[in-house]
């Protein structure tokens, strides 16, 4: 059992954090938690990991209730916060040792586990964590918090402030880890990130919108739709907002992805429309659903 | 056991690698000690003495030239009138004025007796009292002088009857100030240090985020506590350590009583500190936070310590409210232990009283640790 989530909610004050969150993670899975800042992703991972009381609700971690076997669960999860909380006075190697200390264990019992990343900072293990990269302080603390070999592994944000190159790396050792049998609970405000997971629950104002694989949540997307462009993006959008037939649209890198309210929707009649409002150079073409799309979609 | 060693371990590199801090924990309380015990002095010296000579005898002379001779005043001028003497008080340039009237000579000679007028400036209350006293004295013994000077030969048959007393300043026989205000000024260092800094430290974690992750690891509360806090007793014992070696060095503080028993209860003492530290890092977020409120306490403590101004003189609400202080009390151990010499069964009334603080300190330090992490 990896981890199983029933009717939680959570209250702080007059915010409703979490409203009746139910899910389950399936041991050695790779789950992604999706959603915009606020959306009660923290308090989740700060209930499973023992540091805050669910107003309503019960968990499990790893087979353990989260408040009556509390001790158990900080024995066999590993959890890495958003922000950077090791000690920045101390070096990597020293941060490491102190890990593993508390842990009960020693950096060699386990080090088969930490190997690939540990390797990569290895030669500056003499240097003050404070005074590492982005990248490298990511993959200290996810150090930290493989060394005692945990049975889930919590990330909260894992990638954020982190740059494209050190994300891609960061998730392929997530991968490799989970090869390993350890079931991985990840939160990240990034959409794309959320197809390298195996499901995801995509998540907004306390709430879930839907948990499925990222394949069937893209399939599950109800409209076609089109990636428009033309030579003045700003235009380009606000006539599109203008047009009767809308259903939504989203810029979305170069294009605006446009969907259509009609199911016979026909791209000339928009082209000609654009004309109209003095745009030229109007592409509009097929495109495949993405999480965004869907997230977008969801939180209509 | 092995955790706790760790921590203490992981504790004393975090503080010896803080640049900014350890010039703040050894140098700091050191110089201090060396200058505030120098500077802290309860004698007034130097006192501008102004006078208005309206008599311009023998006599009048004489009194002035006994305020010449005393060590703490420094005669400056003769003001021909009581309105330029005044002008000059108010510029801040005389702090006593003795106004000798006219006939002064004449009219002790024939009447026996006659007023003389001072005028003091007690902008400084304490000070003005303390130079009141001097001036009181040389007159006294002007006084004394001139019983046997003038009198003799006429009133044989009077008696100048005077009492005299001899005092005997017992446990400080010259009355040095250095002497009592030493251990006072090395019981507040001790104190700061240690309230500051455990108050502070645990709130640095809290800060920079690390409690959170300490928190997700099997690690005890208790484990963690004392990890932390130990360090922080060694410093204060280390601290009271270098402190004694300067007071018997520079100043020859006398040590009459044994080592050991201060030991002992500053042992124990340390641990109030710790508690109140740890008790304030417990409803703090910043360190910003936890340092004022270490601050606030800490004037409140030593202002109420009998270090500087002797309980006895407070409101009695004051005095009652000073039982509070875990300051008051090692002030007065260290006070008695060092210059009096007192035993263990001398001091076990603030032993007592400060174990239970402790005790009491700590405990609601714990509990309040519980509830708010």
């Amino acid at each position: 059992m990896g981890i199983s989530v029933n009717h939680i909610s959570k209250s702080y004050k007059n915010v409703k954090a979490l409203q009746d969150i139910s899910f389950e993670v399936k041991k050695g899975e790779l789950f992604g938690l999706i959603g915009p800042d606020g959306a009660g992703k923290t308090t989740l991972f700060r209930i499973l990991t023992t540091l805050l009381f669910a107003d309503e609700g019960n968990a499990t971690v790893a087979g353990y209730d989260v408040v009556v076997e509390y001790k158990s669960i900080r024995n066999s999860v590993g959890y890495m916060p958003g922000k950077f909380s090791l000690y920045q006075d101390l070096t990597i190697e020293e941060n490491l040792e102190f890990f593993a200390t508390i842990f009960g264990t020693t950096i060699e019992e386990n080090y088969d586990l930490i190997k690939d990343i540990y390797v990569q900072i290895e030669p500056f293990k003499d240097r003050r964590a404070g005074k590492l990269s982005g990248g490298m302080k990511q993959k200290l603390a996810l150090c930290c918090a493989l060394i005692h070999k945990p049975k889930v592994l919590f990330l909260d944000e894992p990638t954020t402030g982190v740059d494209p190159v050190s994300r891609k790396e960061f998730w392929e050792m997530l991968k490799r880890l989970q090869e390993k049998g350890i079931t991985i609970l990840v939160s990240t405000p990034y959409m794309d990130e959320a197809a390298l997971c195996d499901r995801i629950a995509l998540i907004q104002d306390g709430k879930i919108l839907e948990i499925d694989t990222p394949e069937a949540i893209v399939e599950h997307f109800p409209k076609q739709i089109y990636n428009v462009s033309a030579n003045n993006m700003y235009q380009l959008i606000l006539s599109l907002n203008d047009y009767e037939h809308n259903h939504s649209v989203y810029p979305f890198g170069e294009f605006v992805h446009y969907t259509d309210s009609r199911t016979d929707f026909n791209p000339e009649e928009l082209k000609t429309f654009l004309e109209t409002k003095d745009l030229s150079n109007i592409h509009i073409d097929k495109t495949v659903a993405t999480i965004e799309d869907t997230f977008m979609e969801l939180a209509k | 056991m092995k955790t706790i060693l760790y921590i203490i371990q992981k504790e004393f590199k975090q503080i010896f690698r803080n640049k900014g801090m350890l010039p703040i924990i050894f140098v700091l309380p050191l110089l201090q000690l060396v200058i505030l015990s120098n500077a802290a002095t309860f004698e007034v010296k130097n006192i501008k003495f102004g006078y208005i000579d309206n008599d311009h005898t023998s006599t009048s002379r004489a009194l002035v030239e006994q305020f010449n001779a005393s060590t703490y005043f420094n005669v400056l001028t003769d003001f021909p009138s009581v309105a330029l003497a005044s002008s000059a008080m108010l510029k801040g340039e005389v702090d006593v004025v003795l106004d000798i009237p006219q006939y002064f000579e004449r009219d002790l000679q024939k009447e026996k007796h006659h007023s003389l007028g001072v005028t003091i400036n007690a902008i400084d209350g304490a000070a003005a009292g303390v130079e009141n006293v001097y001036v009181t004295q040389i007159i006294q013994r002007f006084n004394q002088q001139l019983k046997v000077d003038l009198f003799q030969i006429s009133d044989k048959q009077v008696h100048p009857i005077s009492i005299e007393t001899i005092p005997l300043f017992w446990y400080n026989e010259t009355l040095n100030y250095k002497t009592f205000m030493v251990p006072g000024i090395l019981v507040l260092l001790v104190t700061m240090i240690t309230l500051f800094l455990s108050g502070m430290n645990i709130v640095r974690e809290k800060e920079i985020g690390t409690l959170e992750q300490i928190n997700v690891t099997p690690i005890k509360k208790s484990q963690f506590i004392i990890g932390k806090l130990f360090p922080f007793w060694v410093i204060g014992m280390g601290l009271l350590t270098i402190g004694l070696i300067i007071a018997k060095i520079i100043f020859d503080v006398p040590m009459l009583g044994s080592l050991p028993l201060m030991y002992l209860y500053t042992s124990i003492y340390i641990l109030v500190v710790l508690g109140i530290g740890l008790f304030i890092s417990n409803f703090t977020d910043t360190q910003q936070q936890a340092m004022f409120i270490a601050w606030f306490f800490t004037v409140i403590f030593i202002l109420m310590s009998g270090l500087f101004t002797p309980i006895e003189s407070m409101p009695e609400w004051a005095q009652i409210l000073t039982e509070f202080n875990p300051i008051k009390y090692f002030v007065e151990v260290m006070r008695m232990v060092m210059l009096k010499g007192s035993g263990f069964m001398d001091i076990l009334p603030q032993l007592l009283k400060t174990l239970l603080y402790a005790v009491i300190m700590n405990g609601l330090a714990v509990w309040s640790y519980k509830k708010t992490n």
